[in-house]
Parts: structure tokens; sequence; C-alpha cells
């Protein structure tokens, strides 16, 4: 199964005009060129007029160069930045419902804890969770629990900004007055 | 609601300068500020309200037959003016039926604005009356498309379309506009006219100048280069630069080939040019490129019909990859030089940069290159038999008639398919933008409306479509339109018989199992039926009178003309490289195969000479 995580994948920001049918324009060109989307999360950006596409793409289905420059083609894609996992933020967000039942339900709470999840809901034989983190540590948790049987899962798709530059103190205005 | 009685409310508040205008008015003063000459169009339901203000406005609108010929006229207007072609249709079937052309326009990077009628706003997606999802159709067809949603966008779309259409690699731009906003009886259609001075792309601009350190690693190779060719695309038509490739190829030596849908960027009867290349090019520019040391890559595209295995393309060539499409540059090929930017400016620039070099008299010395070329050229020149007493026309010789006696500057429409190949192989092509051809898309029935709509843009210049039996029959009901409104094309109609491609496919590669290709030569009557929708139309059936016919037809300049020339249908169209094969097995003619064999065989000698030494 496809990971986020996996290394032949490769994460993609793009900046779009926050306008009707730019999401399908994407999903359109992705699918008559044979690239393989691995999870996609869109949200409008602190200006209304632009959305923030963040693609994970599954870059052995064709080369990353070439995805990027199709994508741009599309006239309402504003930029786009390639992320490595090395200079990039990612996150993701994960909520399951899992077989709880009294034998085995301290044992998720435990790891839940262990990886500083939340627990959403209980009920007699099931608890639903939540975690966000980075991707390789969603990934594990998601290991752990299916032992312990995964009735529902889902998982956001992750979103990534770039690192800001170490170099630069980012709070530079603090000392000036 | 407010605006109830917004256009009274205009005319009793507003000062004197008030200039309000409706969706429908709004649109067509949009096309005029555009400088639209011509709208290739078809009206209906949901279009109705712009067809009203059309009655007043200062352009011509040229009623179609079919909605896919107002797209192929657009097309033809476009490749023959270099102005953006325009069409105007209305919704669902419409709408599907622009489809196509729309797609051609895409493969050719064919300048053109199609605006089509939408069902009212509210009725979008209750699977109302003429309804279909045109931007969902269309998205993957063109290079941009609206859906309009206000009146008072209109006129920003438009000019966006028309910008958008006409810069960077051009392309077809679809406008989709609901009934409502259009409607005079919808006041909320009503809005303060305003043409917009900026445009609202922020994600829209295309590289027209390449970077100096670009050009300079270009010259570089060129300099370096012992065996050097042009490789000449549709995008030096499209970026109107031919002057700076005759330029540019006269102060280096270099020869050139031109693909199929470059054809007239360089003068055929100039000593550098070796015509066109792939599946049906002649034996030297395929050749050529198979021996090159460095493939100049001007505006092309390395389509699969040129490179054939793209492996075995070129093999020992370095690659300068010029293209405005930053997309193009290691989409099949991975260039050592890539030149983003308009083809026109580059070349120029390149051809400053070696002027800089001490170029024309720096040049290196190619003339061994230029020697083994001709070798090629003098060997293995494009040949056909002459029929014999009794037989049927060879479509060759009647094209090479046609060439000799119509004007140099004639544009040429084909079809697709063996005639279309003749075409661009024996007609000689000395000017830019007089051959007009579907390249990319290859859309059978391409040519009459495509004929239609460059003669409509070119009026004083001579048309001629060069068509086939299969491609006549599926859009030759344009001819009406052509008679109807005066735009008297001429179609030599090279009737064969036969779906003549496939069945000299199925001949070569179906062991002569002929399946479905046969149409017959008599019915239709062509002549009849040229005749009954308006055209004058002979038959020519006997070489003797070939000439007489096409003069007589040259001479006739207020109708359009058919010729209907009964061609042999045994007529296979040759140099032929198979389909997935290496470009170095070209088979130049049956006959001549022993011969390639040899000359391979000497290269191979040669080669490993050279290794050894």
């Amino acid at each position: 199964m496809n990971r986020p995580g996996d290394l032949a994948h490769h994460t993609l920001s793009v900046l779009v005009e926050n306008k009707a049918g730019v999401l399908a324009r994407v999903a359109d060109l992705f699918a008559r060129r044979g690239y393989n989307i691995v999870s996609l999360a869109v949200a409008p950006t602190d200006d209304v007029a632009f959305s923030r596409i963040t693609i994970v793409v599954d870059v052995e289905s064709a080369p990353l160069e070439q995805i990027v420059k199709q994508l741009f083609k599309l006239i309402n894609i504003v930029e786009i930045q390639e992320l490595s996992a090395f200079d990039a933020v990612e996150r993701e967000l994960m909520i399951a419902t899992i077989e709880a039942p009294t034998e085995t339900r301290t044992q998720i709470v435990e790891l839940v804890n262990i990886f500083e999840g939340k627990i959403l809901a209980v009920g007699p034989a099931a608890i639903t969770v939540s975690l966000d983190g980075a991707p390789s540590k969603i990934d594990d948790f998601e290991t752990l629990l299916r032992d312990y049987g995964i009735r529902d899962l889902q998982r956001t798709g992750r979103i990534a900004l770039p690192k800001m530059d170490r170099s630069v103190p980012v709070l530079r205005a603090v000392g000036d007055s | 609601m407010t605006g109830a009685t917004a256009p009274d409310s205009a005319t009793t508040s507003e000062t004197t300068t008030s200039d309000r205008v409706n969706g429908g008015e709004a649109l067509i003063r949009s096309l005029e500020m555009e400088d639209v000459e011509i709208v290739f169009g078809y009206p209906g339901g949901a279009i109705l309200p712009v067809y009203d203000p059309i009655l007043d406005a200062g352009l011509r609108h040229v009623l179609v037959r079919h909605e896919q010929g107002a797209g192929h006229m657009a097309e033809g207007y476009a490749h023959a003016t270099g102005k953006p072609g325009v069409c105007m249709v209305t919704s669902g079937p419409a709408a599907t039926n622009v489809v196509t052309p729309l797609a051609d326009a895409m493969l050719d990077s064919v300048p053109m604005v199609c605006i089509t009628g939408q069902v009212a706003l509210p009725a979008i997606g209750t699977d109302a009356f003429q309804e279909c999802d045109t931007t969902g159709i269309t998205r993957s067809v063109t290079k941009h498309n609206f859906l309009v949603t206000r009146a008072e966008d209109i006129p920003r779309t438009i000019r966006e379309a028309f910008h958008i259409a006409t810069t960077g690699r051009p392309g077809p731009v679809l406008v989709d506009i609901p009934k409502n906003i259009v409607d005079a009886n919808n006041p909320d259609a009503y809005f303060e006219w305003e043409w917009p001075e900026d445009l609202d792309l922020p994600g829209y601009n295309p590289n027209l100048t390449p970077a100096d350190v670009d050009i300079n690693a270009a010259v570089d190779l060129i300099m370096a280069a012992e065996r050097p060719v042009l490789y000449v695309g549709g995008g030096v038509l499209k970026a109107r630069g031919a002057q700076a490739l005759l330029e540019l190829a006269e102060m280096t030596d270099i020869p050139v080939v031109t693909t199929l849908m470059a054809r007239g960027a360089f003068p055929d009867k100039h000593e550098l040019c070796l015509g066109m290349p792939g599946m049906h090019g002649n034996y030297t520019a395929v050749t050529a490129i198979q021996r090159s040391d460095l493939l100049i890559a001007m505006g092309s595209r390395f389509d699969d019909r040129v490179t054939g295995k793209v492996g075995a393309f070129a093999p020992d060539a370095k690659v300068v990859h010029f293209d405005i499409d930053p997309a193009e540059h290691g989409k099949v090929r991975k260039p050592d030089v890539s030149v983003v930017g308009d083809c026109r400016i580059s070349m120029e620039l390149l051809n400053e940069e070696l002027r800089q070099r001490g170029l024309p008299a720096a040049n290196p010395d190619r003339s061994p290159w230029r020697q083994q070329v001709s070798g090629w050229q003098e060997k293995f020149p494009l040949t056909y038999e002459q029929s014999q007493d009794g037989e049927l026309l060879k479509p060759q010789y009647v094209i090479e008639r046609l060439r000799d006696l119509s004007p140099s500057d004639t544009i040429v429409c084909s079809g697709v398919g063996q005639h279309q190949m003749f075409a661009s192989q024996y007609w000689e092509f000395n000017h830019p933008y007089t051959w007009i051809n579907s390249g990319g898309l290859g859309t059978m029935g391409f040519s009459i409306p495509a004929a239609i709509g460059a003669k409509a843009g070119m009026p004083d210049r001579m048309v001629w479509a060069i068509d086939g039996d299969g491609c006549f029959q599926m859009t030759a009901q344009e001819l009406v339109t052509a008679a109807v409104e005066k735009i008297p094309v001429k179609i030599a109609l090279l009737n064969n018989s036969y779906l003549g491609m496939v069945r000299q496919w199925q001949s070569l590669f179906y062991e002569e199992r002929l399946s479905e290709v046969h149409l017959g030569y008599d019915v239709p009557n062509y002549v009849m039926w040229a005749e009954s929708m308006g055209c004058v139309a002979f038959r020519v059936e006997d070489v003797d009178e070939v000439d007489a016919v096409i003069a007589k037809a040259n001479e006739i300049n207020d109708r359009p003309v058919v010729i209907e020339f009964r061609c042999h249908a045994d007529e296979n169209v040759y140099p032929m490289v198979p389909a997935g094969g290496s470009n170095d097995d070209v088979i130049v003619d049956p006959s001549q195969t022993p011969l390639l064999e040899a000359e391979r065989a000497a290269a191979a000698i040669a080669a490993a000479e050279g290794e050894t030494a």
C-alpha cells in the first residue's frame, strides 16, 4: 500500500486562485496525463483570493519535472513549491475508530497517550481517537492500532509549508524600540 | 429583487454620460474591442440574446451549416491571418460539436476563442434542455475556459480569453455564457460599460525572452557542431519567426527540415531546405536528422510522427530545444541546452550572438556535411510513376499540376490521410502561412471549413483545399456556407474511392485484408452534389484534361469550385517509416530497399573504420 511517507513520493505545495473549478482542473490534469495522486488537501489561504493545494504525488508514475511543468500551464495556478521532507514542515491529521473491548481498552489509551493523541469518543466496544503530526508518526500509530482492529479510519492527507530559514532571526523587531 | 427597475432608473437617475449595456451588447462590444472582424457561428436557444445585438454590430457573422465547421473555419482564419479565430455557438449539442475543433486547435496551438451559450444560471445542474457541462467537457481540449456568472464580468473575461489565446503558446479558449446574463429582458443583466485596463491573471505570465546564458550555451553547441540540422516546427510560424529563421540558417549554413506544422516556414526552393521529416518525410530530411550531431529543435515538440521510435531518434545528436512552452522541454527528449522563450525573439538573440562571435565569416566549414546531404537528395528524391494510358490519375501528379498552375502564394489546406501527405510532399511551399492542415489531432474533414476560414480572412489570395473522398463527405456541407457567403474557395477532391491511408496500412500491415475502407467512386455523385451546393464542379479522369480544368477553376472567383480528380486507388505514400519503427528503417520505395541497405552497410563500414582510425 502506498503511504504518504514513502520515498517515491514528493510533496507539491500549489498556490491557486480561489475560483470555481480549479480543483477539478488539477485533478483532471493528473488523470489525463496518467500521474498518480497519493493525497490531496485543499483550503483557502489567509488571503481569500487564493487557496493552497498540497499534493503528494507518486513520482514513479511520471518525472516530477514534467508534473510540475504541466501543472504550471494551468492558468489558475500561481505558484508551485516542491517540498522535500528536509526543508518543509509537514502535518497530517488522522481520526480512527478502534475496536476496544474492556480487555484491550487500556492498552489503546496507553498508545494514544504515548503518541500524544486524543480520545474523541468512547463507546461500549470501541473508541474514536485522533492524532496529528508528521506523516511518518501517523504511519507508525496506524500500524500499531491495526492489531486491535480498525473499524474506520480517515486521514486528511498531508499539508506542508517550507521551513523558515534558520539564519534569519524571525523576531528581529522585538528589541528595536 | 433590487435590480428590477435597473434599466429605467439608469436612464432617469444617471447622467448623460451613462453607458449602460446588457450582457449581450457587452459581449459583442467586447469582440469589437478585440478587433474581431469575423465570427463563424450558428445560433440557437441559449445564445439567442447575443444574436440580436449582432444585427447592429460592426463585425461580419458567417452562418455555418454545422458547428464543427464554425470551429475549423475559426482555425483556418487564425492559421492564415495570425489573428485569433472566433466562433460562437449555442449550448448542449452545439457545444459538443465544437469539441473536435477545440481539440484540434489545442494540439496545433491555434489561437481561437469559442463562445458558447449556456442555459440560465438557475437551470445549470438541473439537466435542462440543451444543457451540458461545457466547461467540464472542454477542460482538457482548451488552453483555458471560463464560465461567466455575472454580466459585468463579460468584458474582462473576453479580454482575458483573447489574451490567453494569443500569447505564450497559443491555443483555444472557451467562454461559456449563461443565457440569463445576456438576456435584454433581465434587469440584472445590465451594467455600466467598462473596458478593463488590467488583466487579473496572477498565474499566467509566459516567458518570451530567453536567458542570455542559454543563448550562449546554444551558440557554443552550434559553433562546435559538424553535422547540425535545424528541426523547425510550428512554433516558428506562431512566433512570426520565418525571417529570423532564414537569417539563422543562411548565416550558419545549417540545413533545415520543416515539420508538417512548419511547411512554408522556410522556403522549399532554398538550397538549405530538406523538406519534411517524419513518418512520410523524405529520405534526406529523415536521414539528416538521424546522422546529425546537433539537432536544433526550433518550436518543434518531438512528435511521435517525427521521431518514430524515440530511443533510435537522432542517436548521436546533442539537442538544443527552443520552445515557449517549458513543459515541452524534456517531455520526449532531454535537451542538452534548453531555451525557453518565443522562437522569433530567441532566434533574433541567437543571430545577434552569432554575429558577435564573428559570423558569418567565422562560421565553421560544414561543406562535408552539406555534400553528404546533397548526395542523399540526388540519390533519393521523391518519386512516383506517372499513370499509363487509360489509367486513372496519380494524386501526386494532380498536386504537382495544381502547384505549377496556381500562384506561388496560394494558401493550401488539406484534410487528413494520403492526400495530406502527398500535398505536403509535392507542393512547394515558399511562403509562410500558405499551408493549413490538422497535424496533431488528424481531424478528417478539416480542409473545407479551414479553407473557408482562410479565404474569409485573406480574400485576395487563392485558396485551394486538397481533400480526399473520405474527408470530403465529413464536412462538404460547408460548401453551402461558402456559396451563400460568397467565399470562393477551390476544392481539389482526390477521389480514389477508398479511405486511402487506412487501406495503405491494411495493405502493408494486415496482409492486404481490406476492412471497411471502400467508399466507391460513383456514390455520391460529387459533381452533382457540389453543384447542388452552389459550386461550379468538374470531374477529371484523364491526364490530358488536368491542366485545362485547373486553369478554368483558377479563373473562377465568384463561387466555390470543386474538381473531382478520379485517382488511382493503389497509390501508397512513400517514403514511410513503419509506426513505432526507427527512422533508420525508412522505406523510400519498395523497389529501393536494396539501395538503402547498401547505403547503410557503407555507413556501418565507415563508422567502424572511423572508430579504429
